[in-house]
């Protein structure tokens, strides 16, 4: 099958389009695999030179809480990851201030540098977006 | 954009995550279970008819015939097909899915 230019998303100089990529994550990190699999997927996008940003609400913001440890549970651990997002470009974390709020977490307890922003805020990035893959 | 909400209200926090996040003129789509929060009468109702001032709110109309719960939608939701679904998704430059 062939594909057009436009179908694989290359403009005519070959160059690839870059598409505005929001994370949506609204899960606990180890209840369920939601946190882990967005996470994994987060780092296949990088690959692709796109423009990545990851927004935290709900229970999504436990998964940037400093001080996790697994080894009793026998899990990995991924919260480390989220600091080697910066490596990979991908540099647009926003954290959900009413989420924080409603949970007693404040900012200087988050493992990774973060922009706090309004739920309000959230929508506004939410419609700038072309693409959004919740988790 | 288009929001589209699977789970009861009494099972997640999904649908009123969604409707403190949809903003105004965007569409919210009620499908599998997330069609009880259509009915009269249900936990979510008030939030339903708020959402309803500043949103177009549609429900999955097998999925409340399935329920039995075809004759109890909260007037001013409208009910779509699965034909119905795919025009939704398709008029909308992006969706989201709230898990």
């Amino acid at each position: 099958m062939t594909q057009t230019r436009d179908e694989i998303g290359e403009d005519e100089a070959g160059h690839g389009v870059v598409k505005k990529f929001m994370f949506v994550n609204r899960k606990a990190p180890y209840g369920t695999i939601y946190a882990l699999e967005g996470l994994e997927v987060v780092l296949i996008s990088a690959a692709f030179d796109q423009d990545v940003s990851l927004a935290f609400l709900d229970d999504g913001v436990y998964q940037l809480v400093k001080g996790q440890q697994t080894k009793s549970l026998e899990v990995k651990n991924f919260s480390p990851t989220y600091r080697a997002l910066e490596g990979y470009d991908i540099e647009k974390l926003y954290v959900e201030h009413e989420s924080l709020e409603a949970r007693g977490i404040r900012e200087d307890q988050l493992l990774v540098p973060v922009q706090v922003v309004s739920a309000e805020e959230i929508t506004r990035l939410m419609d700038e977006q072309d693409v959004i893959i919740g988790f | 954009m288009l929001h589209i909400v699977n789970k009861s209200p009494y099972e997640r926090n999904s649908l009123s995550s969604c409707l403190a996040h949809a903003g105004k003129g965007s569409a919210l789509l009620l499908i599998e279970d997330a069609v009880y929060a259509a009915t009269r009468g249900n936990v979510a109702e008030a939030g339903i008819r708020r959402a309803l001032e500043t949103l177009a709110v549609y429900a999955l109309g097998p999925d409340l015939e399935a329920r039995g719960m075809q004759a109890n939608v909260i007037e001013g939701v409208q009910v779509v097909d699965f034909a119905g679904f795919v025009d939704l998704a398709a008029e909308h430059r992006t969706s989201h899915s709230w898990l």
